[in-house]
């Protein structure tokens, strides 16, 4: 399998992820700096957690601006996978590659901890691969801006479109997000942006090994 | 002819500087005289500056070096001890922990999201100078009463800068305790520690070396912010503090996280010969300390240092604390390489001057020397005192009839789960990004000490092994007893750890004291320090870096006094990690207690402080021997898998610790009281409160699925024992026939209180 991981400065979760997808696929990811301005033929693009260019001015906003942005629209046009984490699910509500926005937490405070996630039924997707509607899937979460946003008529379209992949227990939302998402797929299905952590629930000693339920079913469907 | 602004500024501050104007500076009459002794000549504005930050307490340890320089500071597994950015431990293969803890407490009262957040940033570049990665972070914080109008807004604040500079560098921040007492209400106290792991032959130190060798500024610009912060750190708070803001530097984590990976980066090569960052008193610490540590000169180039604004004087440039810059001495020849590394980072790179051999510091401005100091002066020469100091220790044994009132178990239960002091922390660490970097394996919520996976020590089938990180100081303790208090904190810290599942390896500490020029202040200080070497020595667990933070009072009043210890340990196999959550159908195992026990230590305890509303009375004894011993049982009988939770029964006492256990899977116990306790007569009610709160030490609660063997070994060890219960899964806690009460009124007491008050 060929992965990538886009490094901005200010990522912060860049080798989690690349040591959790070496884990699981036993394939080391590229490491894809944020000044590159052309992304190889790759299966799949991670965009990491962080506080790239220090979240400054909004989350995301001086990221989606990168050198590399243009090629990964190439990439994302030609079909590949991309996945968005935390600060990455950010930079790509940024860049347009999502819909929706995502504000400050509703109790304006940072929020760390695990959170149980309801895995949804969504459009053909290599992200939802591993995983059954309805199932649930608890993965840690870490942010301030993971509120997510978006207007009734958007919210509708997501639903009908298959497009929401989790949702936060209604009893356990975390931030206020609109009708509880916590990660949203594009139009063809191939763009996960996601607020939890899935690469911080695959060892033993985590507090969930979900992740490996996840990045398993993803892996396998790219290699496929 | 119109001078200039600048040349206004070059005139002023070569001129002879006064004695007024040194006092302003915070030097003393007798410091500025033997100055203008030993140089043979009055310093100018500049030089007198960077004396009066070289000799602050907070640079030169003058009160406490003495005392400091008996502390034991080496061992098999020390590979750097106390004097570098931070102390270095072999963790084995071809591993080294690089730690260290330091105090922000007076910025974080003046302005608590800066300073706590620039403490943060401060300590964690102590440790990524040594060449570490850094792994954990923890914190220690006090504040003032609950009710006092400025603790809600410094709590905020505090732990909005923590998380703010721990979450956006993407570093976990673990663990830490949090206490809340009068004496802080208006001196804060924010202790930071950080941990990082860094390979055994790959270790940086600040030494300079090699006349000739290029000095490098590298970071962010340098601003007029934190001008003589290491001064304003250095003395007593009064009620026109908040004028002394623009003394708080400003964080700025993002440039954090590029110096930290650029260094880093930098460090893989070959090209650093020696490195230090410039945190308390700037550049003139890191040139002075770096020239001096290398028995060298250094000549810097005031014009060539990077700064954010125009018109700064050689004095503010010298004197600013300015965040996330180093500076380092490279190989002739590497520069290239260096700035190309900092330029991928956009980070300022300037070779600022040269290693010299004149033994001095000279410092350029507009191509004139405005500073020309020996360097014996600044660090060797600097003022040393003997304080006068008296020992003092509460030998005033309270018994527990003195100390206990007539109320229920239950009833007291109740307002110490509900006490701020004990209750649950959620409200802050959930603000920390405590999973980041994907290798926490215990915050210190769910063990008594915080453990981290240590990063690449996992091989095949292996898991890998863990650092356990524990910071502790019961300050009740300390106030009675400097010296047995003191010597407690470092057992207790080794205890958390050992309840973990680790074996202690060495210590950091922050010495948070009043003013030391008081005798009982100095009697604190140094009854600290004698206890901390009596129990480091005892558990081999030395010193190796460490921090003082005196003149923590304000309008005369001291603080109370906070020595905290920073341990950490090693787990040789995180499967082993001990948790201390119990699981249902466990059997409930006190070590350290028998069932003859049917009363206990009250005075000085918890229970006094949330009953009666003070602390005072003989504090509990110790025995190490004995406390040894049950440690190295628990590791024992870990290592056996016998065990498979376990909490140290420390503030509150057994009862209040026991329902920590059962909290999180909100379990019940039917508690077998010892057979005294059957038919107790209503004037013995203090004995029953004495077993349950009293703060007996050397005790640990453990949870096992196989009662008889561990039973069987402590016997055979010579350790005490006494079966508390049975686990179960109804959540009803049964004390014997003489009072009962449901866990989930207990978790509701407990998690309710901080968020109760932080709304």
């Amino acid at each position: 399998m060929r992965a990538g991981v886009i490094v901005f400065p200010g990522s912060n979760c860049d080798r989690d992820v690349i040591i959790a997808l070496k884990t699981i696929s036993n394939f080391k990811p590229k490491i894809l700096w944020h000044k590159e301005t052309e992304i190889p033929n790759l299966d799949l693009v991670v965009v990491p957690g962080g506080f790239s260019f220090g979240d400054y001015l909004r989350c995301g906003a001086i990221a989606a601006k990168s050198p590399i942005i243009n090629s990964l629209k190439d990439h994302a046009s030609r079909g590949g996978s991309v996945l968005g984490i935390c600060n990455g699910f950010q930079i790509l509500i940024e860049t347009k590659l999502l819909p929706g926005t995502l504000i400050t937490n509703k109790n304006l405070n940072f929020v760390c901890k695990d959170i149980s996630l309801i895995t949804q039924k969504t459009r053909p997707s290599p992200f939802t691969n591993g995983l059954t509607p309805g199932d649930k899937v608890n993965f840690p979460i870490a942010h301030n801006d993971g509120n997510y946003f978006c207007d009734d008529e958007l919210t509708k379209k997501l639903h009908n479109e298959g497009q929401i992949a989790f949702k936060y227990s209604p009893n356990d939302n975390p931030n206020g997000s609109v009708d509880n998402i916590a990660g949203v797929l594009s139009e063809n299905g191939r763009i996960l942006g996601m607020m939890p952590h899935p690469e911080r629930a695959i060892e033993n000693f985590h507090s969930s090994q979900d992740g490996k339920l996840f990045f398993n079913g993803l892996i396998k469907h790219l290699l496929g | 002819m119109r001078v200039s602004r600048e040349q206004e500024i070059a005139l002023e501050e070569t001129k002879n500087c006064t004695l007024e104007k040194a006092i302003e500076m915070g030097l003393s009459k007798d410091e500025f005289e033997l100055i203008c002794k030993k140089l043979k000549r009055t310093p100018n504005f500049v030089e007198t500056g960077i004396f009066s930050a070289m000799y602050s307490e907070h640079c030169s340890y003058k009160s406490t070096k003495k005392w400091l320089k008996t502390l034991p500071t080496s061992g098999k597994q020390v590979i750097q001890g106390p004097g570098e950015n931070a102390g270095v431990i072999d963790v084995g293969d071809d591993n080294a922990i690089v730690f260290k803890i330091e105090s922000h407490n007076h910025p974080s009262f003046i302005e608590p999201y800066q300073g706590a957040a620039t403490g943060v940033g401060g300590i964690l570049r102590d440790i990524f100078t040594m060449g570490a990665r850094p792994i954990a972070l923890m914190n220690v914080l006090r504040f003032g009463e609950e009710n006092n109008f400025l603790t809600k807004h410094l709590l905020n604040g505090v732990v909005k800068g923590i998380g703010g500079y721990g979450n956006c560098i993407g570093i976990p921040t673990i663990g830490g305790e949090t206490y809340f007492h009068k004496s802080y209400n208006k001196n804060i106290l924010v202790n930071a520690m950080a941990v990082g792991l860094a390979k055994k032959n790959k270790i940086f130190y600040s030494a300079a070396s090699g006349v000739g060798n290029p000095v490098i500024y590298v970071g962010a610009k340098t601003g007029k912010d934190g001008i003589h912060g290491a001064t304003m750190a250095s003395a007593e708070f009064s009620d026109d503090t908040q004028e002394k803001k623009p003394t708080v530097q400003v964080g700025d984590p993002f440039t954090g996280k590029l110096l930290l990976e650029a260094c880093l980066e930098l460090m893989e090569t070959d090209s650093i010969l020696s490195i230090q960052d410039m945190g308390a008193a700037g550049l003139t610490s890191s040139s002075v300390e770096m020239a001096s540590k290398g028995k060298l000169g250094i000549h810097i180039d005031l014009d060539k240092i990077p700064l954010r604004e125009n018109n700064m004087s050689g004095y503010e440039i010298m004197l600013s604390e300015s965040q996330e810059r180093m500076l380092m001495i490279l190989k002739q020849g590497s520069e290239k390489k260096a700035e190309r590394i900092f330029e991928k980072w956009d980070l300022d790179f300037s070779i600022i001057g040269k290693i010299t051999d004149t033994e001095k510091i000279t410092l350029l401005k507009n191509n004139k020397v405005i500073c020309n100091l020996p360097l014996n002066l600044l660090v060797e020469d600097a003022p040393e005192y003997h304080r006068d100091y008296k020992l003092t220790s509460n030998k005033n044994q309270l018994s527990s009839k003195e100390v206990a009132i007539d109320k229920s178990i239950k009833d007291i239960l109740y307002k110490i789960l509900g006490h701020v002091n004990f209750c649950s922390k959620k409200w802050i660490y959930e603000q920390y990004d405590s999973s980041v970097m994907g290798d926490t394996i215990l915050t210190s919520n769910d063990s008594d000490a915080s453990v981290v996976k240590i990063h690449g020590t996992e091989k095949n089938h292996f898991k890998g092994k863990g650092l356990a990180i524990s910071t502790d100081c019961t300050s009740r303790y300390v106030k009675n007893n400097p010296e047995e208090g003191t010597s407690l904190a470092v057992v207790e810290a080794a205890r958390n750890l050992v309840c973990s599942g680790a074996t202690p390896m060495a210590v950091t500490n922050n010495l948070n004291f009043g003013n030391p020029e008081k005798s009982e202040i100095m009697g604190q200080i140094v009854g600290s320090i004698l206890g901390i070497k009596k129990s480091c020595e005892f558990f081999n667990t030395p010193v190796v870096s460490g921090n003082v933070s005196l003149y923590n009072e304000t309008n005369g009043k001291s603080i109370m006094p906070a020595p905290i210890i920073g341990m950490v340990g090693i787990i040789n196999d995180i499967e082993k990690v001990i948790n201390l959550h119990a699981k249902s159908k466990r059997s409930i195992l006190v070590l350290g207690q028998n069932e003859n026990k049917i009363d206990g230590w009250l005075g000085c305890s918890f229970y006094q402080e949330v009953i009666h509303d003070k602390c005072d009375g003989k504090i509990p004894s110790l025995n190490l021997e004995k406390e040894k011993k049950l440690m190295d049982f628990l590791l024992s009988i870990n290592s056996l898998g016998l065990i498979d939770g376990a909490h140290d029964v420390s503030d509150g006492g057994l009862l209040p610790c026991l329902i920590e256990m059962l909290l999180k899977k909100k379990l019940g116990i039917n508690v077998i009281l010892p057979k005294f306790f059957d038919d107790l007569k209503n004037e013995d009610f203090y004995k029953l409160h004495g077993w349950c709160f009293g703060e007996d030490q050397s005790r640990i609660l453990i949870s096992t699925e196989d009662k008889q063997k561990v039973i069987e070994l402590a016997k055979e060890n010579e350790i005490e024992i006494f079966h508390l219960g049975q686990t179960n899964s109804s959540g009803e806690i049964l004390l014997g026939k003489l009072d009962r009460f449901s866990i989930k009124k207990c978790y509701h007491i407990y998690a309710n209180k901080l968020p109760k008050i932080m709304i």
